[in-house]
């Protein structure tokens, strides 16, 4: 294939050059690979060069998919965001339905529970006028990757046009996107990514602080485990925000100061002058001595209070991505706060969903 | 500088002046006649010009000449309080610490119920405040009831006064638990002192695996289940960030690792016991229970090899390793009877054995039983210095005595230098500047 002067790709190749923040090989690398023009996304863009844009916004989302933030560019992200901000509108009119998606098949495909990220997709779709199915999957233990790649290829011959996929693997929704004709968006995969998380906080920020730039964001918790922690990192980075982790170091990822954080290992330094504190959910299982010892040494070191965040700006906002433990990384007061948005975040969950959706439809083939 | 333990202050005190003595103090390299003041608890100054001087209305201490040097630490006292009272208590392990120049003892968390929660740390604490004569300090469990599966509540213990943690006298067999335990204490600046040994390697044995054990048809525990141990532990600090030290290292193949970690920057240090210097497998005899321990006591050639540890700095710590057993567990066949030594009287006896010998000099031993210990684990004592605790005592080098198990402080008897001829002994001890063991006595 030749040369195409499609605006999006071209935004997408050129977009490391004008970002400092991320791992400009990485990226590069990411980029080629996701314009990496298969037999199955030739036509797509195909037939991209013969539509101008869209009519209502300026914004093209260059990507068939949504998998990781590793591949959106400071433009995408912001794009992302100002449609989010306007489907928010929508979700606060009395009618909420817009016609966007009409006709369109919108598969949840969750191999792992969930229930208000799920919901919050399913609404997007809705509102959208998509059709929604729901898909709970109990992966089996065993063939977990066959299971996978069978399952996809079942629901991809029922001619989806956008599968968003939640696996308890990491890298597990990005295979599943090598298998199938439709968009997938990563809903979630093991400790790797959760894409539309970090913009649903990322816009949450930007509503209540005016910007994400400048700002200090800690994110304490369990960030070894966290997809939320590593999407956020990544998104925040390329929009210039201080990225702060703290964590116990038995809950930090290796190499943690690589990724582009300074890291801390006492709450009380490591929430200091923030603009925005984020906690983390802390699993159960994880807190009977093998990754912290209990409960109570947790939250007494870790667990966000009026004493820690006393530490904090006077106007940080604390955020949650639910659901919560109260008493463990987080007393139940804190929630409550005024400035809590961790309410904000969910209804902003739906409006990034909606947002995420709509960008995709740019690129679904046309009547 | 330390907030836990107990401390003993005895409120408004007239100054003490200890005169005529022989300062040696490791931390300065100080060895020189003089005298030294003590006012309120610590050290007011010190130096030759007190040699014979006393302020007015100071109450006068003549040492006679004698060596006055810092208190000693013992960073490994077991005792059987709570749990095993009619073994030993913390008032009895006082007591014979008091008589044997220890003026810190760092109690380890093996007792029933194990240490491993913030109330015990506080019990203990307040029993040592209540009946101890010395300082006690509290070393809390690495994990739940030294189990060795999951990590014990380390920075709760650490605020509540644990001034370091140990898995007693077992070691971590899991690795990841090893690792993970070293990773968050090292968060909290937490010391952890493990004890070295491989438990299946060393399932069984009684005694140090060799010819010795061969003759006497013992199951042995071979020196390698020591530095199995130890070469695993080095290699997780390339992992992990914590503080390690090895509690009682017995071979000369765990002095070399050790060595090599240092010379590479690896956070580690380690201690030796007292029996492991001064004693070695052959001293087992004809099946002497009281010289049965963890570790073994090694050949000739390992006690040779941690005198050079001492000199040489490889080895930080002196420890007496006291471990009380009443003669129900002892008085049995070799192979059957209790593992342990007591130490905490005879620690400075046997070390002068070392001294007079010519294998090592006063200033090398205490080092390693004074400043050494008071820097790993973070005390103001161990040194002659002003302001410091005036934690002291006056020791005869040279008069000698024979060992008498009957007449030791320990609530146990289980000395392995019964009947030893020795050469030197404390004969004044002042802890928080309150004299409290002056020839032969409690005061």
């Amino acid at each position: 294939m030749g040369p195409m002067p499609d605006y999006g790709l071209v935004t997408a190749l050129l977009a490391p050059v004008y970002t400092g923040y991320f791992q400009d090989s990485i990226i590069l690398w990411r980029h080629h690979r996701n314009q990496g023009l298969s037999a199955v996304q030739f036509p797509t863009i195909a037939r991209l060069l013969m539509i101008p844009a869209q009519a209502s916004t300026d914004f093209v989302y260059p990507h068939r998919h949504l998998l990781s933030i590793e591949d959106l560019t400071p433009a995408d992200i912001n794009g992302l965001l100002d449609l989010a901000d306007k489907s928010a509108e929508i979700n606060r009119d009395v009618r909420k339905k817009r016609d966007t998606l009409r006709g369109r098949t919108v598969i949840n495909l969750f191999f792992e529970a969930s229930t208000r990220t799920q919901s919050s997709f399913e609404l997007a779709g809705k509102r959208l006028s998509a059709d929604v199915m729901n898909m709970a999957v109990k992966s089996s233990s065993i063939n977990k990757g066959e299971t996978l790649i069978d399952t996809a290829m079942t629901l991809n011959a029922m001619r989806p046009d956008i599968l968003i996929v939640r696996h308890h693997a990491a890298g597990a929704v990005e295979l599943l996107s090598q298998k199938v004709d439709c968009s997938v968006v990563n809903a979630g995969d093991g400790s790797h990514q959760h894409p539309t998380q970090a913009l649903l906080d990322a816009l949450t920020i930007r509503r209540n602080k005016g910007r994400i730039e400048g700002l200090t964001v800690a994110i304490c918790g369990d960030i070894l485990h966290s997809r939320v922690a590593r999407s956020n990192i990544m998104l925040l980075n390329a929009l210039g925000a201080r990225v702060r982790i703290v964590a116990p170091t038995t809950l930090l990822p290796p190499s943690p100061e690589r990724l582009g954080a300074e890291v801390f290992t006492f709450m009380e330094q490591g929430i200091e002058g923030a603009d925005v504190v984020m906690m983390l959910r802390l699993q159960r299982e994880r807190m009977t001595g093998s990754y912290v010892p209990s409960t109570r040494e947790y939250f007494h070191f870790f667990g966000l209070d009026q004493e820690k965040l006393a530490y904090a700006k006077p106007d940080a906002l604390v955020m949650h991505p639910g659901p919560m433990n109260r008493g463990v990384e987080i007393a139940s007061s804190m929630a409550e706060l005024p400035r809590s948005v961790i309410q904000e975040q969910v209804e902003m969950g739906v409006a990034v969903r909606m947002a995420v959706l709509e960008a995709l439809s740019y690129q679904l083939p046309k009547e | 500088m330390n907030s836990g333990g107990t401390s003993r202050t005895g409120g408004e005190q007239a100054t003490i002046a200890l005169i005529n003595a022989r300062l040696v103090d490791a931390e300065s390299g100080r060895d020189e006649e003089g005298g030294l003041l003590v006012e309120n608890g610590l050290i007011k100054d010190l130096g030759t010009e007190f040699r014979r001087n006393a302020p007015d209305g100071a109450e006068v201490i003549d040492c006679g000449g004698h060596v006055l040097c810092p208190g000693l630490i013992d960073m490994n006292v077991t005792t059987g309080e709570p749990g095993h009272e009619h073994r030993e208590t913390l008032t009895t392990a006082s007591r014979a610490a008091a008589a044997g120049g220890v003026t810190t003892m760092i109690v380890t968390p093996n007792t029933d119920p194990v240490i491993d929660d913030v109330a015990l740390v506080d019990f203990i604490q307040r029993r040592a405040r209540d009946t101890a004569l010395v300082h006690v300090h509290t070393m809390a469990a690495m994990t739940k009831g030294l189990e060795g599966l999951e990590m014990a509540e380390i920075g709760l213990l650490k605020e509540a006064g644990a001034i370091a943690f140990s898995n007693g006298r077992t070691s971590i067999a899991s690795a990841q638990v090893m690792r993970q335990s070293l990773d968050y204490a090292g968060d909290f600046k937490a010391l952890i002192v493990h004890h070295l040994e491989d438990a299946d390697l060393a399932d069984g044995g009684v005694m140090n695996e060799g010819e010795v054990s061969s003759r006497l048809g013992l199951p042995g525990i071979p020196a390698v289940a020591e530095t199995i141990m130890l070469e695993r532990d080095i290699q997780l600090l390339e992992l992990a960030h914590g503080r390690y030290h090895a509690a009682q290292i017995s071979c000369a193949g765990s002095l070399e690792m050790i060595g090599t970690a240092k010379t590479r920057g690896r956070p580690v240090t380690c201690g030796v016991s007292i029996n492991h210097l001064t004693l070695n497998e052959n001293d087992i005899g004809s099946y002497r229970t009281f010289l049965k321990m963890r570790p073994p006591l090694r050949p000739e050639d390992d006690r040779l090899a941690m005198i050079e540890g001492i000199r040489n700095g490889t080895i930080d710590v002196i420890v007496s390793a006291h471990d009380p057993k009443d003669v129900d567990v002892k008085r049995r066949p070799f192979s059957e009877a209790a593992y342990g030594a007591i130490g905490l009287e005879t620690l400075l006896p046997a070390a002068l054995r070392l001294y007079h010998g010519g294998e090592l000099e006063l200033m090398d031993l205490l080092r390693a039983m004074t400043i050494n210990p008071a820097k790993l684990l973070g005390l103001p004592s161990g040194r002659l210095t002003k302001g410091a605790p005036a934690d002291l005592i006056v020791v005869d080098l040279d008069t000698p005595w024979v060992v008498d198990r009957d007449e030791l402080q320990s609530r146990s008897k289980n000395t392995p230098f019964d009947e030893a001829r020795v050469q030197g002994r404390v004969l004044k001890t002042i802890v928080s500047g309150r004299l409290i063991f002056s020839d032969g006595r409690f005061t």
